[in-house]
């Protein structure tokens, strides 16, 4: 029987498997940043352990730094915490050494999940880990890519393994052309619409149809970030023309003959044609309009001409209590139609939709149009320091700073609010981030999620609207 | 991680049934970039009268005498007493490293919560089950004598008064146990496959050198 890209990527990484299934999981790249590692580094000290292979480890700080005024440098930090961890790391990186690291304020920091793609230190047939649940986002480039917990980044840190068992296979299959203006995010919106967050739990998904090899790697990127919003610890994208096209002349991409070899064995991940999946799910791609949450979790999830929904109209009491509480924290009435929602602030940013071409998406709304004046403020942040240079080169800040949009440094910025940029209690906000649990963009701050075409369209009117009407 | 076998410690009580994690160490001190250093707010919100935040000299703060753990007889306390579902709530893995910051090494309860019972694994907390009858006699001797002291022997799997006039069994699963008695965390354990580990590397570097570079 043939196998799934999950199955060979698995089948190609174990070292060693137990009685009772539990298998050592080699790990090729171990993506580290500020937040989950310093306990880690501690605990190796502690132990009197050394790192396994430095060269597998790819750091930046990203969670915690701030989005502006970096001429003021880390004296800009006013969180004495946040500063200790970005110290920190500096330190355990000093003391431990990495392949490469990117501190903050150099030119090629930048979100973890960005930085790891753009500089090929994410490469197909690769295992990779992060201490953060998004790892999933790498899994677009045919590797099999985990969050895991600060004691998992110890035990990669000391072993190059992670203790694992198999997952199921799961495929997502997009079938057909997505209309104008939908984009990625609109897609695995409704994947999580349809599937639910627990949709994919105990899987890894494969993302595949027509309307998941018409995205690049940018779009691919997106739907496999949001993977773990489905329930699913990893999301993949078989290796093809665009994923290869991609990785081309990358840093830390291979060269030369390598190259070839490299390309030769990257083609064959790709699930085989009579694979078989526990489970299966298909969507037709012209039949997803952009979409926007109306909720507290990514499931809550309705297209723009759509409605809120009414818990009265739901049957189940354990969804009906959902819904309540979910429009209460959000303060919403059930039946109001999206498109008159206004909002307070607009974020666009985060490992989901900070890439140049989320930047350029969201800059052909803005281009010509201004910034509503009942938004408080409309930030853009990039994912990385190179993203943020190139879309300077494109002349994108200027579109957006004529719009009256805030141009910021890269980072993880209002995604989580761990630095300065947040939501107020009541505070409603079109964000391109991937959770709009309560409080999480700050206590009390109301999170919709869209793409960052939307995510334009609805700071320069003030509320959601279609952007596909915009013209 | 540190080797259990024989533990002849001081017994200090905790009776209350359900103490949770957020009690054994609350939210605000998981800020901290380290896992040692929570020994001072271990029950932080019991042990001070005032409200406690990472950062504050805790030998400054004024201690609430009526709790337990302040009391002088129990000061240097290796052994904790408690009731049953110990550790419920969050996954904090910070919950036992501050029971072992503050110098605890083993708890005994009737039961524990699922999460906790793994992390104290993962941390070399050895954690004892023994019956209602049995944690309700031991809370009485506790009481009664200062100065109250036990023996957990791993290799023989029991709980026994220092002049051994009780004996209690307890059981463990045999991996755990062997975890414990020779140091074993999981990274210990995963350590046991190093040339296995490395040979697989050495073939990987081998015929994908772009990988491990
Ligand atoms: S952008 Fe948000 S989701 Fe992504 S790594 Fe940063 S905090 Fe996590």
């Amino acid at each position: 029987m043939g196998q799934t890209l999950y199955d060979k990527l698995w089948n190609s990484h174990v070292v060693h498997t137990e009685d009772d299934g539990t298998a050592l999981l080699y790990i090729d790249r171990h993506l580290v940043h500020e937040v989950t590692s310093p306990q880690a580094y501690e605990g190796l000290k502690i132990a009197g352990r050394k790192p396994w292979r430095v060269s597998s480890v790819v750091a930046t700080a990203d969670h915690n730094t701030p989005t502006n005024d970096w001429h003021l440098g880390i004296a800009g930090i006013t969180d004495p915490i946040s500063r200790l961890q970005i110290e920190t790391l500096d330190a355990n990186m000093r003391e431990y050494g990495a392949k490469v690291y990117f501190p903050f304020l150099d030119k090629r920091q930048g979100i973890v999940h960005v930085i790891g793609p753009e500089n090929g230190a994410t490469l197909p047939g690769m295992t990779v880990v992060c201490g953060d649940s998004h790892t999933s986002t790498h899994g677009a480039f045919a590797c099999l890519a985990h969050g895991i917990g600060t004691s998992e980044v110890e035990h990669v840190l000391a072993t190059q393994c992670l203790v694992q068992k198999k997952m199921q296979n799961m495929r997502v299959t997009i079938d057909g052309t997505l209309g104008r203006g939908v984009t990625a995010k609109d897609v695995v919106l409704a994947i999580i619409g349809r599937i639910g967050t627990a949709g994919g739990t105990g899987c890894a998904i494969e993302f595949a149809g027509s309307g998941i090899r018409g995205l690049s790697m940018e779009g691919r990127m997106t739907v496999c970030n949001m993977a773990i919003e489905a329930g699913a610890r990893a999301g993949l994208v078989a290796v093809d023309e665009t994923t290869i096209e991609y990785l081309k002349g990358r840093p830390f991409s291979p060269s030369g003959v390598e190259w070839e070899q490299a390309v030769a064995y990257w083609r064959t991940l790709v699930s085989d044609a009579d694979a078989k999946f526990d489970r299966e799910v298909t969507l037709r791609a012209e039949e997803i309009v952009p979409q926007v949450t109306w909720g507290t979790s990514p499931e809550m999830v309705m297209g723009i001409d759509g409605a809120v929904p009414d818990p009265d109209r739901e049957k189940d009491a354990v969804r009906r209590e959902g819904m309540e509480r979910a429009l209460a924290y959000m303060g919403l009435k059930p039946r109001t139609p999206i498109q008159d929602i206004r909002i307070d602030k607009v974020f666009i940013g985060s490992c989901t939709n900070s890439r140049i071409e989320d930047l350029r998406a969201a800059a052909a709304v803005a281009k010509g149009r201004r910034v509503a004046a009942t938004i408080k403020v409309a930030m853009v942040v990039p994912g990385s320091g190179l993203v943020k240079a190139q879309a300077e080169k494109e002349g994108l800040d200027r579109i957006f700073r004529e719009a009256g949009f805030d141009w910021r440094e890269p980072g993880c910025s209002m995604c989580l609010a761990m630095n300065a940029d947040r939501l107020e209690p009541g505070e409603r906000c079109a964000s391109t981030s991937n959770r709009n649990f309560e409080g999480r963009q700050g206590a009390g701050g109301r999170t919709h999620l869209v793409s960052p075409a939307m995510a334009a369209a609805a700071a320069v009117a003030g509320h959601f609207v279609d952007v596909r009407k915009l013209g | 991680m540190e080797k259990f076998s024989l533990l002849n410690g001081l017994v200090a009580p905790m009776d209350r049934a359900n103490v949770d994690t957020d009690a054994i160490i609350p939210k605000q001190f998981l800020k901290s970039i380290k896992r040692t250093g929570y020994g001072p707010n271990l029950f932080d919100a019991w042990r001070y009268t005032d409200h406690g935040e990472p950062g504050m000299d805790h030998s400054k703060r004024p201690k609430n005498p009526d709790f337990v753990l302040n009391q002088a007889r129990y000061q240097g306390a290796q052994i904790l007493l408690a009731r049953k579902n110990f550790g419920c709530g969050s996954s904090r893995e910070h919950a036992p490293w501050a029971l072992m910051d503050d110098g605890f090494r083993c708890v005994i309860a009737p039961s524990f919560a699922d999460i906790f019972f793994n992390n104290s694994a993962k941390n070399g907390l050895l954690l004892v089950v023994l019956s209602e009858a049995d944690i309700d006699r031991l809370f009485y001797d506790v009481a009664s004598f200062p100065g109250f002291r036990l023996i957990v022997d791993l290799e023989k799997q029991t709980v026994s008064t220092t002049d051994a006039s009780r004996v209690h069994h307890f059981d463990i699963d045999t991996f755990r146990k062997y975890c414990l008695l020779n140091g074993l965390d999981e990274i210990g354990l995963t350590l046991r496959h190093a040339d296995k580990i490395r040979a697989f590397e050495n073939q990987r570097t081998m015929q994908f050198p772009w990988y491990t570079r």
